[in-house]
């Protein structure tokens, strides 16, 4: 591989990405999934680096996964999007960050059709006042939260109490990095080097000390897919998906995988249980999983933050053989109390994936 | 007989025999090239379909006969002025020329590779384009090449594509991809060799059977679809993925070679005299003559003639028979 080659990519397909003053939406399900990430992004920017982040509890979803299931029209999901804009535009702000892919494709999707038919942008601004009486400007700036963080990661890494660096061998951890396909993918100019060699999380890891793993099956679906997954019958083709991707990245041996969308680290973390009781198999050491990660969790980690209060315990694949090569200290014996040491209920372990 | 001098913009096999045609007609041509060398892409290729004639002998043929020529390398045009007199051409030596008729034959360029970035050319070490092949097979150097047991061979790439801003049909490809995929069996005749295409446009005499014997004498597997991805594996290998439109189905497949078909673009010396002459240029970016059919080697305006790739992708027959009639138009129009 062609390093250099990348290096031209990467700085063909750069976004401008305003220092401050951003009116941030959480995603539906990352709330339900991974929720101290949100939370970890808000901390990171709010109270390491002093940023103005702006959220109301009077958004909604974006309509995407009913959009996407071809349950909701078009328009319909415009309008949703246009009450968005609307509580953006009451509250004074004029960069727009979301913390779901889905949502920053059809935010993309949507400007763009809004740019090429502007009778479609009036039809939406009437529907939107008949709704409820709101009127929006468009964002002068929309980025994914992950393009705040990459935008920060310099700063983040000036701050960093762990690098993420094998401590045992002092070699740069080999990461697997997963982009969600509706990030770059409809619009590459959009996302942060592009569609083919995004460069939003690689620019994390490798300012944080990692070292990125181009596997052959990089660019594939996490497995979710939408429909592949809500529609029952199809949930086969999912976890098959995935599985392709585990098999790809298999001899790498990467010690994680970080991901930038709502639905990857889900489906990347619980499909490896679902492929452990179907075949046995485990791709990460000694019988256990390959964590994954989102991007805020690997921010926090890096910061020193306690790795239960991120959230690392919610994940499927346990992260304790990762905190320890990074050098993360932790109590075991608090990685399910919750809040006010209230104790959080405790998960079966499985019987063919090691879980610590 | 007449003693005006003609200029000739581009110094590639076109701008070469406008000039020896021209000068045979009693003219003096002036030649003016951007290269530090004359020959254009035949300097950079290694054999010419369909008979695999040697591209630098050709060239050698070409530029073995030049006297009564003037020809000038590493000249770039600063500016053009037209009067009712004809055209002063102005170059960067500070050199000015004066001219009743001005003859273009800037050619074309060849895709960058790299905007296909699906493909990986610059990204994986073992995609190269057909021009670096070319390369290879004249100096046999080339460190991405070590003995390969599986080679492919992608059509198209950036022609007759919307995506890359460019429809049209390079033309030359398919039958340079047969020529190739034929040329590398020769050299590695354990190789499996697949050529990737849209659709097979070899239009010429001869190039039926240079298709066939691709097929019959070296095995050469046409499949009929394109690659939608390239990466790389552990090994370096490249994992290709593609779809055969005729079976319909998916393939996967691990490459040690793949060769990228670039496309043929309007040179960039054609963009900038289209500014310069205020010539029409097609959505194709290739200039566009006064009649497609009946005056193919004029421009609008008097005085003006253009010939070769820069009209749009030739062959060199092609090229070196438009250069023959281009130099009679230039001689009809100053003996009028």
């Amino acid at each position: 591989m062609l390093y250099k080659g990348k290096q031209k990519i990467w700085s063909d397909y750069q976004k401008e990405i305003p220092d401050d003053h951003w009116f941030y939406v959480r995603s539906c399900i990352r709330q339900n999934f991974f929720p101290a990430s949100e939370v970890t992004f808000l901390r990171i920017l709010r109270d390491e680096l002093g940023k103005d982040i702006y959220e109301t509890p009077h958004h909604t979803t974006c309509g995407g996964i009913a959009y996407h299931q071809e349950c909701i029209p078009q328009e319909t999901q415009m309008t949703i999007i246009a009450r968005q804009f609307a509580l953006m535009t009451e509250a004074g702000y004029e960069n727009y960050a979301c913390s779901c892919i889905t949502s920053f494709g059809l935010y993309c999707e949507t400007l763009e059709t809004w740019h090429e038919m502007p009778e479609v942008l009036e039809r939406i601004r009437e529907n939107l006042w008949k709704a409820c009486r709101r009127e929006f400007n468009i964002p002068k700036y929309l980025a994914h939260s992950s393009d705040l963080v990459y935008k920060f990661r310099n700063e983040i890494a000036e701050r960093a109490k762990y690098k993420l660096v094998n401590r045992f061998t002092g070699e740069p951890l080999k990461v697997v990095e997963h982009i969600g396909c509706h990030y770059a993918k409809m619009f590459p100019s959009k996302g942060v080097g592009g569609a083919e060699y995004p460069y939003v999380l690689v620019g994390m890891a490798e300012s944080w000390g990692g070292n990125v793993i181009d596997y052959p099956e990089r660019r594939h679906c996490c497995g979710y897919g939408f429909r592949q997954y809500h529609v029952k019958a199809n949930r086969g083709y999912s976890v098959s998906n995935t599985h392709k991707k585990f098999e790809s990245m298999e001899p790498y041996h990467p010690d994680f995988i970080v991901t930038n969308c709502p639905g990857c680290p889900y489906f990347l973390d619980r499909w490896q249980y679902v492929i452990a009781e179907q075949t046995g198999k485990t791709y990460g050491g000694d019988g256990q999983g390959i964590p994954v990660l989102t991007y805020e969790e690997m921010a926090g980690l890096v910061l020193g933050y306690n790795p239960w209060d991120i959230g690392m315990q919610t994940h499927q694949i346990a992260v304790e053989p990762l905190l320890d090569k990074i050098g993360v200290e932790y109590d075991e014996s608090k990685k399910y109390e919750g809040s006010g040491g209230k104790p959080l209920p405790e998960p079966e372990f499985p019987m063919n994936i090691r879980c610590c | 007989m007449a003693k005006d001098n003609v200029i000739v913009i581009g110094g590639g096999p076109c701008g070469i025999e406008v000039s020896r045609n021209l000068r045979d007609l009693g003219y003096t041509p002036i030649l003016l090239e951007q290269q530090s060398e004359l020959g254009g892409h035949l300097r950079l290729w290694d054999r010419l379909f369909p008979e695999g004639v040697e591209a630098r002998k050709i060239l050698k043929d070409l530029t073995s006969d030049l006297k009564g020529v003037k020809w000038f390398t590493d000249v770039n045009i600063e500016s053009i002025h037209k009067s009712r007199k004809g055209y002063t051409v102005n170059v960067d030596t500070g050199m000015s020329f004066e001219t009743k008729a001005l003859v273009v034959t800037t050619g074309f360029k060849l895709f960058p590779a790299e905007r296909k970035q699906e493909y990986g050319y610059n990204i994986y070490e073992r995609v190269i384009t057909n021009a670096d092949l070319e390369q290879y097979f004249h100096t046999r150097k080339d460190p991405r090449i070590q003995n390969p047991k599986t080679i492919g061979f992608v059509h198209c790439v950036g022609s007759r594509d919307e995506k890359a801003c460019n429809r049209q049909c390079s033309k030359v490809c398919c039958a340079t991809a047969v020529k190739q995929a034929s040329e590398i069996k020769e050299l590695f005749p354990d190789a499996i060799v697949y050529c990737f295409y849209m659709d097979l446009r070899l239009f010429g005499r001869s190039y039926e059977d240079m298709y066939l014997t691709a097929q019959k004498q070296y095995g050469v597997r046409f499949i009929r679809g394109r690659v939608s991805e390239v990466s790389e594996d552990i090994d370096g290998k490249l994992f290709v993925k593609a779809e055969d439109t005729l079976l319909g189905k998916p393939m996967k497949m691990k490459l040690d070679l793949l060769v990228l078909m670039t496309g043929i673009l309007p040179g960039e010396s054609t963009t900038q005299l289209s500014e310069m002459l205020k010539i029409n240029v097609g959505e194709d970016g290739f200039f566009t003559p006064r009649d497609t059919i009946l005056e193919p080697c004029r421009a609008k305006d008097a005085g003006l003639f253009m010939a070769g790739a820069c009209t749009g992708p030739k062959t060199i027959p092609e090229t070196l028979s438009e250069a023959r009639a281009t130099a009679i138009q230039v001689h009809k129009y100053l003996s009028r």
